[in-house]
């Protein structure tokens, strides 16, 4: 309670907003398209009123409601000005966004308060309370590169990268699926595999344990680097070459921690099975690997973004013409910086969604594991 | 009978020693003892007495290194791979990833039952050990004192009559232990088994046993074997009962002759 007493967002915000009143215009003089002066009364009410509005005791969730709307409003108004007035903005037009700042600060702090009941809103405010977050970046950013004009090959504004993103989404899309859907996948269920087979091989057989794990651990310091031109002379341009390095990153993480999870059982949990008479497989099946799952599922989130990186990686020696690493690596050298971040943005997105699934998956293995209980 | 007079442990100058890196720890020597069919024996003493080991060394989870043992008339090692003892452990040892039902079934999958079988064997010793309706709970749903009797009805779901309890109740409350205790000596009553338990409290081994065993340290070895004159039928008031207090008493005095020329 003691954050609604004393909302010093508010205030600063407030603040802020008259002092950019004092300081006007919000354009440097000699910007081409000025804001007329409906727009910025527009501006200046919808942030000044919800600072105003927003010292008042009322409910919390009326007050960051109308906080979202208001400081976003103001906001999406300044910003669209900017387009063709790169590098005009003034010391007032920050203040301005500041300030708006401020309130969607207070705005988010207020929804951190609120304490819901029901699931469902409960889900809605996990998603809003970042997403607010998120948004605040890309407008910085956006705010930050067009209003101090910025160069475009140095830092691209977002809007032109989502602009560029839609424009290409066929071509960005043929390089998903060479690169997710054919190497990175490939890659990771081999590498995975062969990482979990040999660790319980190594487990089995004591000549395995003493002669391989040295070598592999060898492995896991080769350098991608140098690996991935190696392994395109071996498998040829296409993505066989990158699913091969990919299976060269994943398998290694794979090994150590298996190796570890099958030591994770207790020594009471394995007397039982002693007791049973139980048999190798038997022990291995029932306690040892349930017992290991969490550091498996470790090794698998480990290996989600290290396959994309392998993967985009690897392309950048020696592709056919498709394929995330190939278009990051010729659009930078054709001065395409917004299609570069463009495949950043995908490649983020992918790494996501991947790392996401596994995520998942790792809740429903791995529920009676301290860290994931839920009564 | 006859069959009363088998001996289901049978142990001749029994000795143990580990060897680690301070040299040599006779964990146990000339270790004497019979344990009969049907008895409920206690093993009580200071820790490092060795008892914990001689009941390992019964389930052939240690192997002795002098003497002579056998369990069920065969060498431990062939008694535990014809799985005719169950286990209880001093902590539950449940399976986290398993419901209770899953937990009991462990040992019951491990031995090829089949599935009618399991089922009938979960319910029945679920009731045993009064946990019936909460065989589909995960163990770190449960109470302390409900883990351990989930992991004696594991003991007890597969058909081994000898039962080795490694003080099971240590780590429970007194008022817990009090009422588990009660049930064990119903549950032996019922099942007739053979029961070997570890323990460090004298009132909860008189409570229990037919035969209780005191053990001293350093080497561990049997300076009594007690047998109990309480009748079979032991309410709990039977603790303030005077012939409850001399074997109380009895057991007390063996415990500090072991402990007399240590300092």
């Amino acid at each position: 309670m003691s954050n609604l007493m004393r909302p010093w967002q508010s205030l600063l915000a407030l603040a802020l907003s008259l002092l950019a009143l004092a300081t006007l215009p919000l354009l440097m003089p000699q910007a081409p398209l000025a804001f007329s002066l409906m727009l910025m009364f527009s501006i200046f009410v919808l942030t000044i009123g919800a600072a105003l509005v927003s010292l008042l005791p009322l409910p919390a969730l009326f007050l960051s409601v109308m906080l979202f709307v208001c400081a976003h409003f103001s906001t999406g108004l300044m910003i669209a000005r900017l387009a063709g007035n790169e590098g005009a903005a003034s010391p007032a037009f920050f203040l301005v966004l500041a300030a708006n700042w401020l309130l969607a600060w207070r705005c988010v702090s207020l929804l951190c308060e609120i304490r819901v009941r029901s699931k469902m809103a409960d889900n809605l405010l996990r998603l809003v309370i970042p997403a607010i977050f998120g948004a605040w970046i890309l407008i910085l950013w956006e705010a930050l590169t067009r209003g101090l004009g910025i160069p475009f090959i140095i830092l691209p504004p977002p809007s032109a990268i989502g602009a560029r993103l839609v424009a290409s989404v066929p071509t960005l899309w043929a390089d998903v699926q060479q690169t997710v859907f054919k190497a990175v996948i490939f890659g990771y269920v081999v590498g995975c595999a062969a990482g979990f087979a040999v660790a319980i091989l190594a487990d089995r057989i004591a000549f395995f344990r003493r002669g391989l794990l040295p070598v592999a651990n060898l492995m896991s310091a080769l350098p991608i680097i140098g690996v991935a031109p190696i392994m395109v002379m071996w498998f040829g341009f296409d993505w066989q070459s990158k699913a091969a390095v990919v299976i060269v990153m994943t398998f290694f993480p794979m090994l150590v921690n298996t190796i570890a999870g099958l030591e994770a059982a207790g020594s009471m949990e394995r007397d039982l099975m002693r007791s049973y008479a139980s048999d190798y497989w038997q022990t291995l099946t029932k306690l040892r690997l349930p017992a290991a799952m969490p550091f498996i599922f470790n090794a698998l989130k480990i290996n989600s973004t290290l396959a994309l990186i392998g993967a985009i990686v690897a392309e950048f020696f020696g592709t056919p013409i498709v394929g995330m690493g190939f278009r990051i690596s010729t659009e930078i050298g054709r001065m395409n910086v917004d299609m570069v971040w463009a495949e950043i943005a995908v490649a983020a997105l992918v790494g996501s969604v991947f790392y996401g699934v596994v995520a998942l998956g790792e809740r429903a293995t791995t529920f009676w594991h301290p860290s994931n209980r839920s009564r | 009978m006859a069959e009363n007079n088998f001996s289901v442990v049978s142990a001749k100058k029994l000795g143990l020693t580990f060897e680690t890196s301070d040299g040599p720890v006779h964990a146990l020597s000339d270790v004497d003892l019979e344990v009969k069919r049907g008895d409920f024996v206690s093993f009580i003493g200071p820790s490092g007495c060795g008892k914990t080991t001689f009941l390992r060394v019964i389930a052939d989870l240690e192997s002795a290194t002098s003497g002579e043992i056998t369990v069920n008339g065969m060498t431990p090692e062939n008694t535990r791979k014809s799985r005719s003892y169950g286990y209880v452990f001093q902590a539950p040892a449940l399976y986290p990833w398993r419901t209770i039902e899953k937990n009991i079934a462990l040992p019951l999958e491990i031995m090829n039952y089949s599935t009618a079988e399991r089922k009938e064997r979960i319910e029945r010793t679920l009731d045993l050990v009064n946990l019936a309706g909460f065989g589909k709970k995960y163990p770190w749903q449960l109470s302390g004192g409900m883990q351990q009797r989930a992991s004696i009805a594991r003991a007890l779901a597969f058909d081994a009559d000898l039962l080795l309890m490694d003080e099971p109740f240590g780590a429970l409350d007194e008022i817990v232990r009090d009422h588990l205790n009660e049930q064990l000596l119903k549950l032996w009553a019922r099942t007739e088994k053979t029961i070997c338990f570890v323990t460090h409290s004298i009132p909860e081994a008189v409570y229990l046993s037919t035969k209780i065993v005191v053990m001293s340290p350093r080497p561990g070895r049997v300076t009594d074997v007690i047998t109990s004159t309480l009748p079979k039928d032991r309410p709990l008031e039977i603790r303030e009962t005077p012939e409850f207090l001399a074997i109380a008493h009895r057991v007390r005095e063996g415990l500090r002759a072991g402990h007399s020329y240590e300092e």
